[in-house]
């Protein structure tokens, strides 16, 4: 992957934005010392960046996220810290959005200063097997929707398509057409195709921008 | 859907109502549930169906009573302390004979508790939350696609014997995301001749109602309900057994902490521990027979739960304390792991107490 100051990952519920901005954020660590992750999710309680904290402590990554996060008081709050994403520019940051446009509505706050300072790239992640985006039809009115709502533009795809624990590689294979086409009707480009680090000797060199990725498990061992 | 999808657990409730023929949802948003309503908001408009955000809970239900009276397949959905303002409207729907499926996604109480897993709404489903005497047909899933089947089930067996059924999962299903598929056969819903449709002029008025003023039609009512639940505890109870046969020591658990269970005792059978499981998944019929088996061969059941200890009573009465029974719990949203329950049965295994 290739970063500029600012990455954001925005896309459909359940899609795998917060494993996607998690991991990018390690890798993106490797790269440039003064790297941080902001969680601007307003719509989910659970499954937040703060999962990752002892993760970003050790790295040395800085967390920007509303005191609320994991507290399990379900407020809708944003980061007090949110304004320096913009503001302090030695900082490389990787966000991330809620889903959908009401996660969206967020990034809003910010994305004028974002789109003034153009050194950003927003990107969509997709996932064929999640119900409410298996055409690329859906896909387009969720891109419009969250475009309208965060009033700012993607710049590229990550595709995440992938069945949870049961996923296979021919799964992640079998949704390149889909990202392809999805590519093609957005006139954008796909940054990465991401999966499950366990997969990676399977689908390295068999899909576009190969991105690998440490996951939570939600109940160990189960 | 036929192919495999992956979803939320109350995502896949959602979709599955839709299949099942169910078009007009009515409910009110509480954490963990709230993306059962989020989907019928999108899905409903494109299936022709109603979704409506009611102005509370308790405005919620008694809109379930209303579509429920003209024999179409209605639902709601909350979390625990929202599935107690619904107590009224539901002992209204049972007391009215009314099919209709309820979801209680649980989270920790009592009062408004947190928003962690639970199952501490055992009792309330179970035995009758609301007043009067009635019961409630529970179904307890442990996948999301059991979600999914129990949820066409549910409906299925509402419509049946006219009264309402209960899902009862918890913060971790309806949170969870696991592959489902939809490609089960959906029964076409039974003819309902007592459903409030309009007479035509041709016939006598339907009247849908709970109030009984004359004290022996109060109780011909009562009495006529219960042979109605006769037969369903007679024809519809669900359980799954793992290794249950020869166990010396069984687990009983159900939705989210039998999922756990499962693996624990996957691990102390590898570790020469005859353990077993037994996972009710209809709560109410309980699962009777199935623990009075257990009772003849085994050494003690564990129940473990996400309460202080409330479907332990229904295994003491169906083992006629024939085997100890202890309780294994946590609370408050504290989900028990994998080798916390291992821990348990070796312990007993041992003979120690927990």
């Amino acid at each position: 992957m290739e970063y500029k100051r600012i990455t954001i990952i925005s896309g459909h519920y359940g899609s795998g934005k917060t494993n996607i901005a998690v991991n990018m954020a390690y890798d993106l660590k490797t790269r440039r010392e003064n790297t941080a992750i902001a969680d601007l999710d307003i719509v989910n309680p659970y499954f937040r960046t703060l999962d990752s904290w002892e993760d970003f402590k050790k790295r040395g990554i800085r967390l920007i996220c509303s005191s609320f996060a994991n507290s399990n008081v379900d407020a809708p709050a944003l980061p007090q810290e949110m304004y320096s994403i913009t503001d302090d520019r030695s900082q490389n940051v990787i966000i991330d959005v809620g889903g959908d446009d009401r996660g969206a509505l967020a990034l809003g706050r910010i994305s004028g200063a974002i789109v003034e300072e153009d050194n950003y790239d927003m990107y969509m992640v997709i996932n064929c097997y999640r119900p409410l985006t298996r055409t690329v039809e859906d896909l387009l009115t969720v891109k419009e929707e969250i475009e309208m709502a965060g009033r700012i533009r993607f710049t590229g795809i990550i595709n995440n398509s992938n069945l949870g624990k049961d996923t296979k590689p021919e799964d992640v294979i079998r949704s390149c057409e889909y990202a392809d086409t999805a590519a093609q009707r957005m006139n954008l480009k796909i940054a990465a195709t991401s999966y499950d680090k366990r997969l990676d000797k399977e689908l390295r060199n068999k899909v576009p921008n190969p991105f690998a990725m440490e996951l939570q498990e939600l109940i160990p061992g189960v | 859907m036929s192919e495999k999808v992956l979803m939320k657990g109350n995502e896949a409730i959602a979709e599955a109502a839709i299949i099942a023929g169910c078009r007009h949802y009515f409910g009110y948003p509480i954490t963990p549930q709230t993306e059962i309503a989020a989907y019928m908001a999108k899905r409903m408009p494109k299936v022709g169906g109603t979704f409506l955000q009611a102005e509370s809970e308790i405005a919620a239900i008694n809109m379930v009573y209303g579509v429920s009276s003209t024999g179409k397949r209605v639902m709601t959905s909350s979390s625990s302390p929202g599935i107690s303002l619904k107590q009224e409207g539901i002992s209204y729907l049972a007391g009215a004979d009314l099919p209709a499926l309820i979801v209680n996604a649980q989270r920790g109480g009592p009062g408004l508790g947190g928003i962690q897993p639970s199952q501490s709404d055992y009792f309330q489903a179970t035995k009758g939350g609301g007043h009067g005497d009635y019961h409630l047909i529970v179904l307890a899933p442990y996948s999301v696609q059991e979600m999914a089947e129990l949820t066409i089930k549910g409906f299925d067996l509402a419509d049946k014997y006219r009264m309402p059924t209960m899902i009862l999962c918890d913060g971790t299903t309806g949170q969870m995301m696991e592959p489902v598929t939809f490609d089960f056969a959906v029964k076409q819903p039974p003819e309902k001749p007592w459903a409030v449709t309009g007479t035509k002029m041709e016939r006598e008025h339907n009247i849908i109602n709970s109030l009984y003023l004359q004290a022996d039609k109060l109780e011909e009512k009562n009495f006529e309900r219960y042979e109605r639940y006769k037969l369903v505890e007679e024809n519809e109870v669900m359980y799954q057994e793992y290794m249950a046969d020869d166990a010396d020591i069984i687990i009983a658990a159900t939705g989210i902490a039998s999922r756990i269970a499962l693996s624990s005792v996957e691990k102390a059978r590898e570790k020469g521990i005859k353990a077993g499981l037994i996972r009710p998944i209809t709560l109410w019929p309980f699962p009777k027979a199935a623990f009075a088996k257990a009772a003849e061969h085994c050494r003690q059941i564990i129940a473990v739960e996400l309460n202080m200890g409330q479907m332990i009573e229904d295994i003491k009465l169906a083992t006629e304390f024939k085997v100890p029974v202890s309780l294994y719990n946590r609370t408050g949203g504290v989900l028990p792991d994998v080798y916390e329950i291992l821990g348990v049965i070796e312990n007993a295994a041992k003979g120690g107490k927990r």
